[in-house]
């Protein structure tokens, strides 16, 4: 595929939850513990997990809402983490986020107008007399009617506030726009209206996504690589059709059996796994996946596995591919 | 025949006018059976299901119809007879599990609570009890955990929890809301997979009100999907999922991104949204999305139609005008 739009190398980002009366981290949240993984120009990269994985967290830390812990975020070859708050500013303008709750990500005291109009003048993309025209433009883009902008967000649908919401990211010309389970918030028919339309303004602007969700088959439509969170680690990445006809490893696999498929003559064969998620405080030792895992050896225990390739452009990260 | 609704219609009476939010709907469910019901927000599913409970909060008032238990009238029972049904022989699982918990009571004692009053057990007894519940619905170290408080668990827990709760007295109908919808997926299918397995074991009736067709297709035997407070089709599983019959049917199962499907194209999309409740359309309340709409759906409301026990409220598969039945 063409050039790497953004790498993301080793990033990890921990929450220290408790110190010690010296102050010293005794009891460390690792939310993101050391992932890496690179998104290509103009590609939909997925990113699946269930909650608490540390998928949320890492959509912040690009976006600069989190600064990481650790590692390296490379973005057109430069390399984000080592700039200072108002070099890092400079970055944002080209990388943007969807919200997950469209609810709770609008000002209720701003219009929509004002909403979409506030990125424009915050970065002087425009001259103030021309941003009225682009609001009216990105509605429009967006599938609004321009008399809209001057409402407020709870005359809204949430199907609507999300399109709102896509209209405040595409706003500044972002390159890559991180969406944050854009449709989870929504009625199935809407979902469908508002999946269409970020497939549409990919087209049309040329923008990359990372697209996060917990939905596999909503996760499937859009992206063309996919890739497979547990707890704080990637656990496999493979193009999308590759994955989901040949999933590794055992946990992409448990999640791939667990989906409810709509045909009642195909009762798929279920993997239930045991128990929940563990805690990513302290989490077990070895591969993260091992106290649920239902082929476990004896070295999962002790030995964390590495991500490697395992055919051209799959890679997982488990003890049976060694 | 265990439940029976005859022309539920339940109403809320606002500011601005009176929401119809179930309106005459008719269903019944048998011993041991799974019915789901499905439908988009404000189709009038869970006020359904409080409905049976008698757990309306005011304005909503059930204004007509009768709901039968047992070929027993649940509106002409008092209060305390009612009691001794709801948790004991219906029981619910509610969506939330986050705030359907109390915060500041002990697991154990919050599930006891109902065991001791519809089982009569001694206080011993039915901690024994609880502790085994919890250990069926796949509570790791039950014993231990029964002294937690509901925020010492995490989401899957609590809704176990919950699940618990509602079966500890063994319940012959169980009405579900949405009991995975804030689930991950492979919790999801550990939950489902023990609703079937109480339902071998006990014969237990569920009433599994979902938005999710993925959940429908792989847990009920029949389906009935709700649009603004109607009934549009009812079917059983295999009937819906392979001959649906109404056009919003058929628009939901194709607009969702299926896993199982390769291709690339572009969603089929059902256009517009629900329509406010205060302000319906005239005749089918479909037919403002409908791309089959013919100007008869604007003008009056069909009727549902028993087509050999497949159910269609839909003028395009109307007997009466000869209306072929279409694919």
């Amino acid at each position: 595929m063409s050039e790497v739009l953004m790498d993301i190398q080793d990033l990890a980002k921990h929450f220290v939850i408790d110190t010690n009366f010296f102050g010293k981290p005794v009891s460390v949240l690792k939310a993101v513990d050391g992932v890496s993984f690179s998104i290509n120009q103009g590609e939909a990269f997925g990113l699946v997990g269930e909650s608490g994985c540390g998928k949320t967290t890492l959509g912040k830390i690009l976006v600069n809402l989190y600064r990481p812990t650790s590692g390296k975020l490379f973005f057109e070859g430069k390399d984000l983490t080592v700039l200072n708050e108002e070099q890092r500013r400079a970055y944002c303008k080209d990388i943007q986020m969807i919200f997950q709750d469209p609810y709770a990500s609008l000002n209720p005291k701003m219009t929509v107008g004002d909403i979409i109009a506030e990125p424009i003048l915050i970065n002087g993309l425009l001259p103030r007399n021309q941003v009225e025209e682009r609001v009216i433009y990105l509605l429009n883009c967006v599938g609004l009617a321009r008399h809209q902008r001057n409402r407020y967000p709870h005359e809204f649908s949430g199907g609507q506030r999300q399109r709102v919401g896509i209209a405040r990211a595409l706003a500044v010309e972002p390159k890559i726009i991180v969406c944050d389970e854009p449709v989870s918030a929504l009625d199935v028919s809407i979902q469908a209206q508002v999946l269409n339309l970020l497939g549409d303004l990919k087209e049309e602007f040329g923008l990359t996504y990372l697209f996060i969700a917990h939905g596999l088959n909503v996760v499937k439509h859009i992206s063309d690589r996919v890739g497979v969170m547990y707890l704080g680690k990637l656990v496999e990445v493979a193009p999308k059709k590759e994955l989901y006809a040949n999933p590794l490893h055992p946990y992409t696999q448990a999640l791939l059996s667990a989906i409810p498929v709509i045909n009642p003559e195909k009762k798929m064969e279920r993997i239930i796994l045991e128990g929940d998620v563990p805690s990513p405080i302290n989490p077990p030792a070895g591969c993260r996946f091992c106290s649920r895992c239902f082929k476990k050896l004896e070295q999962c225990k002790l030995n964390e596995p590495k991500l490697k390739e395992v055919s051209p452009g799959h890679f997982v990260a488990c003890h049976l591919f060694d | 025949m265990l439940l029976e609704v005859k022309n539920l219609t339940t109403e809320f009476k606002l500011k601005r006018g009176i929401v119809k939010a179930v309106d005459d709907i008719s269903f019944t469910i048998d011993k041991g059976e799974i019915l789901a019901i499905v439908g988009e927000s404000g189709s009038g599913k869970s006020v359904t299901s409080l409905s049976i409970m008698g757990l309306l909060q005011k304005p909503g008032k059930v204004t007509g119809g009768q709901i039968f238990y047992k070929s027993q009238d649940l509106s002409t029972l008092s209060k305390k007879e009612l009691q001794k049904l709801r948790g004991n022989q219906i029981s619910m699982i509610f969506q939330e599990p986050m705030t359907s918990l109390n915060p500041v009571w002990r697991i154990k004692d919050q599930i006891m609570e109902s065991i001791m009053l519809h089982m009569k057990l001694s206080k011993k007894d039915a901690l024994a009890r609880t502790i085994e519940i919890l250990e069926t619905v796949g509570i790791p170290s039950a014993a231990q955990r029964a002294n937690d408080y509901p925020h010492q668990m995490s989401g899957g827990m609590r809704q176990r929890v919950m699940t618990a709760m509602a079966l500890a007295c063994n319940p012959e109908l169980l009405i579900a809301d949405e009991p995975t919808t804030a689930l991950d997926v492979t919790i999801q299918a550990q939950i489902l997979e023990l609703l079937y397995r109480m339902r071998e074991k006990f014969h237990m009736a569920v009433m599994l009100i979902t938005h999710d067709l993925g959940v429908v297709s792989e847990a009920a035997d029949r389906v009935i999907v709700m649009y603004c407070g109607k009934i549009m089709e009812e079917a059983d599983v295999r009937t819906l999922f392979n001959n649906p019959m109404h056009p919003y049917t058929i628009g939901l199962l194709k607009s969702i991104p299926q896993i199982d499907n390769d291709s690339d194209e572009r969603l089929y999309m059902i256009k517009g949204m629900v329509p406010n409740p205060l302000n319906m359309p005239k005749g089918c309340p479909f037919s403002d999305r409908c791309e089959q709409s013919m100007e008869r759906c604007t003008q009056e409301m069909p009727q549902l139609q028993d087509i050999d026990g497949h159910k269609v409220r839909c003028f395009l598969h109307d007997a009466k005008e000869g209306g072929s039945a279409k694919q």
